[in-house]
């Protein structure tokens, strides 16, 4: 929860070519729109976020990293080590290759995908989407996070569904939510939501809805429209 | 009812043949009118309101005769957009959201998600080791509940109703006990970031006892009424067989990929909550049908109540020890007591922050309205569910409210293997196969 200033790190990272994921710019203590008579309205906090991590990773991130490389050598943009979670960030280009080498390798052998899922980060200019697929080594009792990005204008992602068919529904969930578009997916149609639906409902500029309430002659608004800390 | 048109086609669909509308009871009747036409090729639709379907599945059937040639399953029916809901709550609400998405696992969802949520915090070394043995009981008895659900309604749906009412009869003793301890049967918001909401209440122990020298005695039954039961067996070996090779490549976990032989459970793999302290067996079985997965079922109940034994003794050792993380900035300042209408706050604790100490009052009213800040960064958590592997990824962008959610529940992989369970098969086995697989809706749609 400490809130330093992570200016040199960032700089190092945007040098590194990769889309450096935002650092949120808070101003003020309430959402967007409302008054502030806290008295805290001229405040600037920068959230720090996790950076690219150098080697040595610790743990088994290094044996896996150095696998990977030595079989695909520009497979990898950034190496993330955050919490004791290894992440790969993978372009895009490259994702089908470093996936279906991550399953087959015998000394990576991810052989099991038990999650995709997306994420809409809208202050990051050109990789608004980010997939991230989850997988594990049940061989190796290994987890690791693929995370590629992709840009609002062109949501385009190879879909994996070739390599992990249990990847099937969930990229059809993450189409459905996000409206990412996975290149070679069998069949990519809704599946959460009615299939006339249109948008995509988890992307961050989708309202959520609701409805004021009236109680006692006093109106509180629907929760997103709410004042509230942040 | 014999018709030309579809009254179910969506617009722009062209009907294709004729339609049947089936309205129960006349299922005679369409059969012999099919079997006059030469086409044997019958679509069905199953669901999403048929109580076999568990909740509201959809299963579109092709049949030659009463062999299934297609089947797909189509979700969605039961999405309540839970996962953008919380990203409008703050950390601690976000419990009473994921408590609701598996019905039948609440605190599985619960544990998933704040355990990530934890991890985000830093705080996972913290977490105090009553609350993680309270946790851990609170999940194996959630884990009994659960399968007693699935041997329950399976058991029903292949028409032996006594399983089904011994089943729900033990399982309300144990919403009983959870009743008693978190104040909700089910949908019980109990397990919070930092620990859980409450400690145990005085009678707590005593009544697990009960629980456990109640389930003893009752669970052998299911073994004696199904194990060997001819018509049991008849209907459930070798019906929805799934092996080893086809759970990997469809993400099958838990009693599914147990029942292939495979020895896979997260709780011995990778364990969470202190799982290693504890000493239980993992089921396997060595046939990957329905019966199996029943075998492995009832033998984890059996694995479960050895489970809730140790914890007795542990929390009985425990007693008067924190369940919540020592961190003010985190954890809720009052527990509650339960007052003569039944609920209610503590009253030493309003006494102190109404008439002694107003930066208390300030901290408990910053803490309820505003919560706690989770620091930048993503996690993911697995954990053993009855159903599976139940995760949770959560995102923070450094706020008080959640960035993105998302759970990872084992249903809505395993219903992507419907078809290789059930095509090739018998009409009625799909039920069997249904049944066996154990979806929640609640949990597959979110």
């Amino acid at each position: 929860m400490s809130e330093q200033t992570p200016g040199a790190e960032i700089a190092a990272n945007a040098d590194q070519g990769r889309q450096a994921k935002p650092v949120a710019v808070r101003k003020g203590m309430w959402s967007q729109g409302t008054g502030d008579t806290s008295g805290y309205s001229g405040i600037v906090r920068t959230l720090p976020t996790p950076t690219a991590a150098q080697q040595p990773f610790g743990s088994y991130f290094d044996e896996l990293h150095d696998r990977l490389v030595a079989l695909i050598p520009d497979a990898l943009v950034q190496v993330v080590v955050d919490r004791g979670e290894l992440t790969f960030y993978v372009a895009r280009e490259k994702l089908a290759e470093v996936i279906q080498t991550l399953r087959d390798d015998a000394f990576l052998r991810f052989e099991f995908c038990p999650s995709v899922s997306g994420v809409h980060y809208p202050e990051d200019t050109g990789a608004e989407f980010h997939v991230v697929y989850h997988l594990q080594s049940m061989t190796h009792r290994r987890r690791l996070r693929v995370e590629t990005t992709c840009p609002d204008s062109d949501p385009h992602v190879p879909s994996v569904v070739a390599t992990y068919p249990a990847a099937d529904w969930h990229e059809r969930e993450t189409w459905d939510m996000f409206g990412v578009i996975f290149d070679g997916h069998p069949h990519l149609t809704r599946i959460l939501m009615p299939d006339d639906w249109v948008g995509h409902p988890q992307r961050k500029d989708y309202p959520l809805g609701g409805i004021p309430i009236e109680y006692k002659g006093t109106v509180v608004p629907p929760v997103d429209a709410r004042r509230v800390y942040r | 009812m014999k018709e030309k048109t579809d009254f179910y086609a969506g617009s722009g669909e062209a009907g294709e043949g004729t339609v049947y509308t089936s309205m129960g009871g006349d299922w005679a009747e369409i059969a012999k009118e099919q079997a006059a036409s030469e086409d044997e090729t019958l679509v069905i639709n199953m669901g999403p309101q048929h109580p076999s379907t568990h909740g509201v599945l959809r299963l579109m059937v092709e049949c030659d005769g009463e062999t299934v040639t297609k089947i797909r399953p189509g979700i969605g029916f039961l999405h309540t957009g839970i996962e953008k809901n919380m990203e409008y709550r703050s950390w601690v609400q976000g419990t009473t959201f994921v408590t609701r998405m598996d019905y039948l696992t609440p605190l599985f969802n619960e544990v998933a998600y704040c355990l990530a949520v934890e991890r985000l915090l830093g705080i996972e070394d913290q977490i105090p080791e009553r609350a993680n043995d309270i946790r851990i009981l609170m999940m194996e008895l959630n884990r009994i509940s659960s399968h007693l659900v699935c041997i329950g309604t399976g058991g029903m749906e292949i028409g032996a109703l006594t399983v089904m009412t011994i089943g729900f009869r033990e399982r309300e003793v144990i919403l009983d006990l959870l009743e008693a301890i978190t104040g909700l049967r089910m949908n019980h918001a109990y397990i919070r970031p930092g620990g859980v909401a409450n400690d145990l209440p005085e009678t707590g122990i005593a009544q697990l006892h009960d629980v456990i020298s109640w389930l003893e005695k009752h669970l052998g039954e299911y073994a004696d009424f199904c194990n060997e039961n001819p018509i049991f067996k008849g209907r459930m070996c070798n019906v929805a067989y799934q092996d080893l090779s086809a759970c990997f490549a469809l993400g099958v976990t838990g009693p599914m990929l147990r029942a292939t032989g495979y020895s896979w459970d997260l709780r011995k793999e990778m364990p969470y909550c202190g799982y290693e302290n504890y000493d239980f067996d993992v089921i396997t079985w060595d046939a990957p049908d329905a019966y199996g997965r029943f075998r492995v079922r009832l033998a984890e109940m059996t694995e479960s109540v050895k489970i809730l034994k140790q914890c007795a003794d542990r929390l009985e050792a425990s007693t008067g020890q924190p369940v919540m993380v020592d961190d003010p900035k985190i954890g809720w300042p009052a527990q509650l007591a339960v007052g003569p209408d039944g609920q209610g706050n503590s009253h030493e604790h309003i006494k102190a922050i109404m008439g002694e100490s107003m930066e208390a009052l300030i901290h408990h009213f910053k803490l309820v309205t505003e919560g706690f800040r989770v620091p930048a960064g993503q996690a993911y958590v697995p954990i053993e569910s009855p159903k599976g592997e139940m995760a949770c990824h959560v995102v923070s962008d450094g706020g008080t409210k959640p960035f993105r959610v998302h759970m990872r529940d084992p249903s809505f992989n395993h219903l992507q293997s419907v078809p290789i369970q059930c095509e090739g098969g018998m009409l009625a086995d799909i039920v069997v196969a249904v049944g066996s697989i154990d979806p929640v809706m609640g949990g597959v749609d979110r």
